[in-house]
């Protein structure tokens, strides 16, 4: 058998592939923190319950509705990114005028109160949801086993963090978004709905959150406690990476993905504190986060 | 960019001089109300009470008196709730020595995770806290002698300098009650004392107090050290209350609840943070023993106290009519 670094190659690889899919949710979930915090200012808390709401609307849609998995990973996004409108529009958006912590203590109260509400009614034990027929099984790729499912997985979410990483660089959406984030008060004056805009770029943020949730269901558990398992984690990525960049977000959060499946092999005790130790590393050199600009 | 996200202050409460008088009667009547409430109200859960108000006081140290928002504190209670427990029922320390045991540890921890938080600030500083303290729950869920899930049980509460004996619950109460007035005496002397008038300015002005010489980083760091030693007094105190020490203590929800206390009581208060401990822990015993999840309420009161009173019990207290009559000022 193969070794690498006196590791056999096939466990190497395994965890490699863990490794990438956990980055993939980092990556997507981050992402949708950086673009929400880009324009609103506020720490959204409330993106792990997202999360955990778009695999609950999918499965809850394929268990009374019979709605299969693909049709779920369009709708399950919009159906919370609609309520993640809803409660921008209503509640957040009063909060703007003061200190950005009370974004974050609203959001938070906002995610025990999604959190709680799923316990009650659906207890802390997860559900299973089946993976899609057309991507059962798993290919043998001569040195592994890859499931067919996980490489979908990680080809999505790289398209999906691509395609939002083109919408804001490269649409006039986008550039109404990058200019509203820099002088919001400017590009009102220019005849811009700014107030909509930050409804959109909340909605948006939490339909992708939703969508890392839909990818998420068939390889975790559904569990009304699998979003704040995440949450805190995304959050030391982007600490890391600094929100100042979306493609600073997308691959920090690939990074310490493969990092902390790469972790599992070589020091399996440490993987689950690694991302937060390599946060404090980077503190230590650079405050600023890998590719922040605000410190 | 920085001006941005940097950490705006809280409502502020001051108080005026005419109001001193008033404050002395209130603070007598609490503590004839504290003294006696073991005759109307079941021991064990007033010494939860002491030690959570305790523990929210000390975050507010933080929060309200230098608009540093950590949401890793559960860290310095649950890490001093597992170094007393441990050091009591492993080391045969006494309860006294055990307590102060906690304290220290949950001020190294503080200035550990001081050191590394104070290097961002607003919403990051949040954030890595809230990371940190993550990290030190999967070393509590790892380590040896926190003895992971179970924790550490039946710690004995031993004798207080010994020869009197705490496992009487009513001298118990009065141990924990003394070491919270301890502890209160200590927060008030530290935010009216030079330091914590240095403390105040960073939270109105930071560039200002930098522009004055003050080395912010270094108040900070010790205001956090302060606050943690304080959150570990605390904990230390419920370990020997509870005679355990769990996880539940380190979790996160652990860090949103003290939080939700202050925010609950009023954030820059010298009181506000107890009655915001007395309402939550009232409403967690009440709910004990229902199948409605606590954390569906805390949560919504969150909300509710994000959007419309942000100010807190008693801030709208000193704001309204009759606060304002009775000497209190709230300054805007």
């Amino acid at each position: 058998m193969t070794m690498i670094f006196g590791i056999p190659l096939q466990a190497f690889l395994g965890q490699l592939l863990i490794g990438l899919i956990n980055g993939s949710f980092y990556a997507l979930l981050s992402l949708g923190l950086a673009v929400i915090f880009g324009l609103l200012r506020v720490i959204n808390f409330a993106h792990g319950a997202q999360y955990m709401l778009g695999a609950f609307v999918a499965m809850l849609m394929l268990q009374y509705f019979g709605i299969n998995y693909w049709f779920a990973l369009v709708l399950a996004p919009l159906v919370v990114g609609l309520f993640g409108a809803i409660t921008e529009r209503f509640l957040l958006s009063r909060l703007y005028k003061l200190d950005h912590l009370y974004g974050l203590l609203f959001t938070f109260g906002l995610a025990l109160t999604i959190e709680g509400t799923f316990r009650y009614l659906y207890g802390s034990s997860g559900q299973p949801y089946s993976v899609p027929t057309q991507l059962a099984g798993g290919t043998n790729l001569g040195f592994m086993f890859l499931p067919i499912y996980r490489g979908w997985v990680v080809v999505v979410s790289l398209v999906a963090c691509i395609g939002t990483w083109l919408l804001i660089e490269k649409t006039k959406l986008g550039a109404y978004l990058r200019a509203a984030t820099e002088n919001p008060i400017l590009v009102q004056a220019f005849g811009v709905n700014v107030p909509v805009l930050l409804t959109l770029t909340y909605g948006l943020g939490a339909g992708l959150a939703a969508f890392a949730g839909v990818l998420a269901a068939p390889i975790y558990q559904v569990s009304p406690l699998m979003g704040s398992n995440i949450i805190i984690v995304v959050f030391a990525v982007v600490v890391v990476g600094g929100m100042g960049s979306i493609m600073g977000a997308i691959l920090t959060g690939y990074m310490l993905g493969i990092a902390e499946g790469l972790t599992k092999v070589f020091y399996p005790e440490a993987s689950s504190i690694v991302i937060f130790v390599i946060m404090a590393i980077v503190l230590l050199l650079r405050p600023a986060g890998l590719f922040g600009r605000d410190v | 960019m920085s001006d941005i996200i940097h950490t705006a202050a809280p409502p502020r409460i001051e108080r005026s001089g005419t109001a001193t008088k008033t404050y002395a009667i209130f603070i007598g009547l609490g503590l004839v109300l504290l003294l006696v409430a073991p005759l109307f109200f079941y021991p064990i859960f007033l010494m939860k009470l002491l030690c959570f108000a305790l523990f929210a006081c000390a975050f507010n140290l933080l929060l309200g008196y230098t608009g540093l928002l950590s949401f890793g504190h559960a860290t310095f209670f649950g890490g001093a709730a597992y170094f007393t427990a441990h050091v009591v029922k492993v080391w045969g320390l006494s309860p006294e020595l055990g307590i102060l045991v906690g304290a220290f540890g949950a001020a190294v921890l503080g200035l550990i995770m001081g050191f590394f938080a104070i290097r961002r600030q607003g919403i990051y500083f949040a954030m890595i806290t809230l990371a940190l303290s993550q990290m030190f729950f999967f070393f509590c869920l790892q380590a040896e002698f926190t003895h992971g899930e179970d924790g550490i049980q039946s710690v004995p509460r031993g004798h207080l300098f010994g020869f009197i004996d705490l496992s009487e619950t009513t001298n118990m109460y009065y141990f924990v009650l003394a070491v919270f007035l301890i502890g209160m005496a200590i927060i008030w002397r530290f935010i009216n004392s030079p330091f914590g008038m240095i403390l105040k300015s960073i939270r109105e002005n930071e560039q200002r107090a930098i522009s004055l010489g003050y080395s912010v980083s270094r108040y900070k760091l010790g205001a956090f050290v302060m606050s943690a030693a304080l959150a570990g007094l605390a904990g230390g105190t419920k370990a020997l209350v509870f005679q355990f020490a769990t996880l539940t203590d380190v979790g996160w929800q652990m860090s949103g609840e003290v939080i939700l206390m202050t925010l609950l009581g009023g954030i820059g208060t010298l009181i506000g943070p107890i009655f915001g401990a007395g309402l939550v822990v009232a409403l967690q015993n009440y709910l004990a023993t229902s199948e409605f999840p606590v954390t569906i309420i805390t949560g919504v009161v969150f909300m509710v106290c994000v959007l419309l009173f942000r100010r807190g019990l008693i801030g709208e207290f000193y704001a309204s009519r009759l606060g304002r009559k009775l000497g209190f000022e709230h300054r805007r």
